[in-house]
């Protein structure tokens, strides 16, 4: 698999050959520099080139194996299960960005998705998209609560959302009293947010599609998005430029909430059922597909295109390894590796960096 | 020559311990409000028996409290639990005798914590959390592609002695837990390695300028919890006669949080031992109180969840990072302005 | 329009226990390079925090544009025109150069917050251009040279229009070239109506470049002069021409035969081909600018960082180290620079800290022995006469004199025959400081070899018996101490011999 990782430099015109007279000495300096200008500057479309090579190559192995994987059906279920995944990436890109990390979306998916199907399940006519508003709100309130922890009371990331975790997974089953919602207690209206189609289109893809639209928006374009990543390149020199730094890591947590609060509803629309262990441990898929996606535990750096990628080959891979008679209980051990596999390449690369920017050193 | 007179004697007082004080009223209170409950509750025989239903766990808050103490967080210890029991009842269902397969147990603990503190410091740029984060899938992950969702068990009678025994009056795996917790009460408060822990969690790099092997002391810490993870393997999967590899969930949870609880502080450096030892038994009976009164064991994750976060709170509020105020103290001298960033090091931290 | 632009009055700086900057006088004209020159802790960067609003002035008066102003913060002081680039530059490593320089300040729609970025990149790239700069706005910080960082932070000087830029060592990390095409672009600037304070360790950056120098020593204000046909001997002794009036105790050690050698040690990027010796009994000052490269030889000798080349030898026998726990089994210790960091456990009393580096000594089958640890704590906080109230105090209730002879308490309890002190005194009060000479000799007179680093030019010149200056991470020379005159040692600290002659020409 291609895990060139280096996220530094898009189109450095630089290079060696800027047309001034040089030493021998220099020529060669400059020549070797141009080299590892090069090398850095393509190593983040290398990467996404080689996440797509890659699921290019592990669709083609599926089809060989199974010639059902390629089918019209599969793949609207690939995406439809790739879609939840996806969104929740959004959220974890901005929050690993800041150098944090939320390990308590898998049951703030549980909570949203459990009292938006309660509360359908007592009022059938309610309309799908107050389901949508109240499962994001209970989402954003989770999230705050989060960000306030780690911005204001200055706990670490991972203690507050294994806390959070708890709270909520316990609230989830306190309020279902342990029982079920399903298929039947829901409306068609609720269900039809997930499984309906509109213009022909599954409803969840459109919904990735709306948010990535306007995510990229956000963070590539908006001041405040690229807020989120200043804070996280350099959190010092963040605040030395008058940028206020706690807002905007509360700011990625309640994110983080909303989102996790519509992949609840949409979660328990999609399978008909919400229950207290409804996305048990989801949290490591969205954050291996985040970290696989090029999005560095170090902070500061991701792209949308990469946590795209991510999810997709994550997708595919819960997807097809029932197809191709791999049993589905490789999936975590496999995630493991890649996360394991994709932040020990980026030390790597990084520290290969280093050494190569000490070597230009002159003494 | 002047003459300096130093008092040398140790300073001693019931203040340090103000925290273990705080904790046993909270324990007693629990007792109280329990006796309440149950008619039967205030006898010894409770107080004995009940800790068999939590003493497995209670084993990971033991290593747990190094770890914080080095200051880093381990979150892998539950799911190389599983690993070490789904692979003790696979090899003893192969055939393998059983006395064998419970060491391999603990071998495979042992090995999994050493994996994670060999990365620990192979990669120093990486967190322990992010680490042991990804450690935490693939072991589980592994438990499940061994057994998916089976169960294996069908463990010889003898085996269920771990966790269900009594010798005399007193049950087994609280003689085997009291024996374990004096060993590491020893080693953290009387031994080298346990200085050393402390000082590497209180300044690390004043630690390897003074000489000391800091990979060695994370790695044995990370070993410790290992092995630790192997022995809440025995107890539990002899509690539970059976074993599949979602058991132990959130374990590293319940460790992290009576850690935290017990006033070990997550900026490292800080704490005794006394302090998680304690509040082990106050969640335990808090637990078992709950269920006495019918409670859901549920309630005991939000509980759970508010203790860990309050309690870092509480620690947050009062307990001010060393680095402060001696800050403060020095002068900004006329002879160190020109120094300011001079480290050619830096140079090479533009990266990020 | 008043003369100067920019003009500091009668300006001191207190610090507790010093006077970081006394009766200083300053006067930047319009449109002018203006150098800035002095040793190490001369309080140059004092006299910089003061003009970019990080320090308020405890006297004196600042005067802008013939007005007297406050700086109330550096932000402050950033909205009048004052800009500074540093050498180490804070960036935003993954972020884009066009967002390195707009960042904080950028234009945006006030309706959907988008930053304005086709306005900005022409900005930017007009910018960059004017700055001779070979690199696009799109290309990420982290992936340029130091050289090129600093033009991205001289670039976003100017897109806050600044009118005095001051540059703070930026010639220090480069390279030759890279140092001519700053030169060019300091007096583009200048050409274009700029100010630049102009601060460097390299006399020849001066002669290149400013049109006027104001030399400052020990926090004081020497003299501004006109840099053509300023004597470079006039400017060192400014610089130096101190009377050395502090006391040193006397010296009674007796020198004897080598006991450590380093032979041709060099570390990549670092420094390169280091070769010196130390006699038991010696005190062997190792000197030269802050950033030359000190700290590095000796952690790299200490074992605590890395070396690509180089041997030791110890008693005449060839010797390996690559931990320190190595280098104290050999005999070597090593008092660090930053004693709150790398000394020292701040939370610990006493006796925890002078046990840390031997802690094999006070245990027994791995268990501690505390009445051990506190009889060698009491004993050598007696002998160091090291002042507390409590032997169970915390190491961060101490005075920084204090907190340094703890450290050299720890160091006693190993067996060592080589002592490497780090900036000793760095920060320590007049008196400690004695103190602190005082134990240096006593542990030559009780045979250790001593490597003492320092900055400080009486004291290199007070305490020791060799002198190696360190230039730019290579041995620049070697003085016997009665041979060396401050002057000798500024100019070996401070100017290019042989190949960069040229560039003071120039």
């Amino acid at each position: 698999m291609q895990l060139q990782v280096k996220m530094n430099a898009d189109g450095s015109s630089g290079g060696g050959g800027n047309g001034r007279p040089q030493s021998s000495e220099h020529q060669s300096s400059s020549l070797f520099s141009s080299l590892v200008k090069r090398l850095t500057r393509n190593s983040e479309a290398f990467r996404e080139l080689g996440l797509l090579i890659f699921i290019v190559l592990l669709a083609a192995i599926f089809q060989i194996r199974n010639p059902k994987f390629l089918s019209v059906a599969n793949i609207k279920d690939l995406l439809a299960n790739t879609a939840i995944l996806s969104i929740l990436a959004v959220g974890m890109m901005m929050v690993i960005i800041t150098r944090g990390i939320d390990l308590s979306i898998g049951s703030t998916m549980a909570l949203s998705g459990m009292v938006t199907s309660l509360t359908v399940s007592a009022n059938p006519d309610i309309s799908p998209f107050l389901s949508l508003a109240q499962g994001m709100a209970i989402g954003l309130a989770a999230g705050l609560v989060i960000g306030v922890l780690v911005a204001y009371f200055k706990i670490l990331p991972i203690i507050a959302t294994l806390g959070l975790m708890n709270i909520l997974r316990g609230l989830t089953y306190l309020i279902s009293k342990g029982k079920w919602v399903s298929a039947y207690q829901m409306s068609a209206g609720f269900k039809n947010l997930s499984t309906g189609t509109t213009f022909g289109i599954n409803n969840l893809i459109l919904f990735v599609i709306g948010i990535y639209i306007l995510y990229t928006y956000f963070i590539n374009q908006t001041r405040t998005g690229r807020y989120i990543y200043a804070v996280g390149s350099s959190p010092e020199t963040a605040e030395l430029i008058g940028i206020k730094r706690k807002r905007i890591i509360l700011l990625v947590y309640a994110l983080m909430g909303l989102l996790a609060g519509l992949a609840g509803v949409l979660w328990v629309s999609k399978f008909a059922s919400a229950q207290g262990d409804t996305a048990v441990g989801y949290e490591m898929n969205v954050i291996a597909a985040t970290v696989l996606g090029g999005v560095s535990v170090a902070g500061g750096r991701g792209k949308v295109s990469g946590i795209l990628l991510g999810s997709i080959l994550f997708g595919i891979l819960a997807n097809a390894l029932p197809l191709i008679n791999i049993s589905p209980f490789w999936q975590q051990f496999i995630q493991g590796l890649v996360i394991l596999a994709a932040i020990i390449s980026n030390v790597l690369l990084q520290r290969r960096n280093d050494r190569l920017t000490l070597k230009k050193r002159v003494i | 020559m002047e003459k300096t007179s130093i008092d040398i004697n140790k300073p001693r007082g019931l203040h340090q311990y103000q925290w273990e004080i705080f904790l046993i009223v909270l324990f007693l209170a629990v007792n109280v409000v329990n006796s309440f409950l149950s008619p039967y509750y205030l006898t010894l025989d409770t107080f004995v028996s009940t800790p068999m239903n939590f003493l497995d766990k209670a084993f990971l808050v033991l290593p747990m409290t190094m770890i914080i103490i080095l200051g880093n967080i381990d979150v892998s210890v539950g799911s190389i639990v599983a690993l070490s029991s789904v692979l003790m009842a696979v090899s003893y269902n192969a055939g393998l005798p059983m006395p064998l397969a419970m060491v391999l147990a603990l071998v495979v603990g042992t090995t999994c914590g050493f994996i994670n503190g060999f990365l620990q410091i192979k990669f120093k740029e990486l967190s322990a959390t992010i680490i042991t984060l990804s450690t935490m899938t693939v072991f589980r992950g592994i438990a499940y592609v061994i057994l998916e969702d089976r169960s294996a068990g069908k463990f010889p009678s003898w085996f269920s002695f771990l966790a269900w025994g009594y010798i005399g009056k007193i049950p087994f795996i609280l003689i085997v837990f009291a024996l374990t917790a004096i060993v590491f009460a020893v080693l953290l408060h009387r031994t080298r390695f346990g200085r050393m822990v402390y000082a590497v969690g209180s300044n690390r790099t004043a630690c390897e300028y003074s000489g000391i092997r800091t990979d060695r002391i994370i790695l044995g810490v990370s070993m410790l919890a290992g092995l630790m993870a192997g022995f809440t393997a025995l107890f539990l999967t002899s509690r539970m006669g059976s074993t599949r590899p979602n058991v132990a969930l959130n374990y590293e949870l319940d460790a992290i949080a009576m850690t935290v609880l017990g006033g070990i502080s997550t900026n490292g450096g800080k704490g005794r031992i006394t302090g998680p030892l304690i509040s082990i038994f106050l969640i335990g009976f808090l637990n078992y109180g709950l269920g006495l009164r019918n409670v859901s064991a549920q309630v005991l994750l939000i509980i759970l969840g508010f203790l860990l976060i309050l309690s870092v709170l509480v620690q947050n509020f009062t307990d001010r990072p060393a680095s402060i105020s001696p800050k403060k103290l020095s002068a900004p001298t006329h002879r160190s302005d020109a120094g300011d960033g001079s480290d050619i090091h830096e140079n090479s931290a533009q990266g990020g | 329009m008043a003369d100067y632009i920019l003009e500091l009055r009668h300006i001191s700086k207190f610090f507790p226990g010093v006077q970081a900057l006394k009766d200083v006088h300053f006067q930047l004209k319009p449109a002018e390079i203006h150098a800035i020159m002095g040793e190490n802790g001369a309080g140059k960067s004092t006299l910089i925090k003061i003009i970019t609003g990080v320090y308020q002035p405890d006297e004196g008066e600042l005067l802008f544009n013939g007005q007297p102003i406050h700086f109330k913060s550096p932000l402050d002081a950033q909205r009048r025109g004052i800009a500074a680039v540093y050498q180490h530059v804070a960036c935003f490593p993954d972020l884009s150069v066009l967002e390195n320089i707009f960042l904080g300040h950028e234009s945006f729609d006030s309706v959907t917050h988008k930053i304005h970025w086709r306005e900005l990149r022409k900005q930017a790239e007009s910018l960059l251009q004017s700055l001779d700069a070979d690199f696009s706005p799109s290309a990420t910080m982290g992936s340029l040279s130091i050289a090129q960082q600093q033009i991205v932070e001289i670039a976003k000087a100017l897109s806050v229009d600044a009118k005095i830029l001051i540059m703070d060592e930026p010639t220090a990390p480069l390279s030759r070239r890279e140092c001519e095409d700053l030169y060019r672009i300091t007096e583009n600037l200048r050409d274009k109506g700029v100010s630049i304070i102009f601060i460097s360790h390299r006399i020849e950056d001066m002669y290149r470049l400013a049109e006027r120098v104001t030399v400052l020593r020990d926090g004081r204000y020497i003299a501004t002069w006109d840099v053509p046909g300023l004597e470079q001997a006039r400017l060192v002794q400014g610089m130096v021409g101190r009377e050395i009036t502090q006391y040193f105790p006397s010296r009674h050690a007796t020198i004897g035969e080598e006991i450590f050698r380093v032979e041709g040690l060099s570390r990549i990027g670092f420094f390169k081909d280091i070769s010196f010796s130390v006699r038991r009994g010696e005190i062997v000052a190792l000197t030269g600018l802050v950033g030359a490269g000190r700290t590095e030889i000796c952690e790299s000798i200490y074992g605590i960082s890395p070396r690509n080349g180089g041997r030791f030898f110890l008693e005449g026998k060839e010797i390996a180290i690559h931990t320190p726990a190595e280098a104290l089994a050999h005999g070597i210790g090593y008092l660090p620079e930053d004693r709150m960091k790398q000394g020292l456990v701040l939370d610990w009393d006493l006796i925890k800290n002078i046990t840390l580096a031997s802690l094999k000594n006070f245990s027994r089958n791995g268990f501690m022995q505390p009445s051990q640890e506190k009889e060698i704590a009491l004993r050598l906080t007696d002998n160091l006469k090291v002042k507390t109230t409590h032997i169970y105090a915390k190491a961060s209730t101490l005075s920084g004199g204090n907190q340094q002879k703890l450290i050299v308490a720890k160091l006693l309890t190993s067996k060592l025959k080589l002592i490497i002190l780090d900036e000793p005194t760095k920060g320590v009060d007049v008196g400690a400081k004695t103190e602190i000479y005082r134990i240096m000799n006593q542990l030559a007179e009780e045979g250790y070899g001593i490597i003492m680093i320092s900055s400080e030019m009486p004291e290199v010149m007070g305490m020791s018996d060799r002198i190696v200056v360190i230039r730019e991470g290579r041995k620049s020379t070697e003085f016997e101490t009665p041979q060396a005159t401050q002057e000798a040692i500024l100019e070996a600290s401070m100017t290019a011999h042989g190949r960069e002659l040229h560039a003071i020409a120039g």
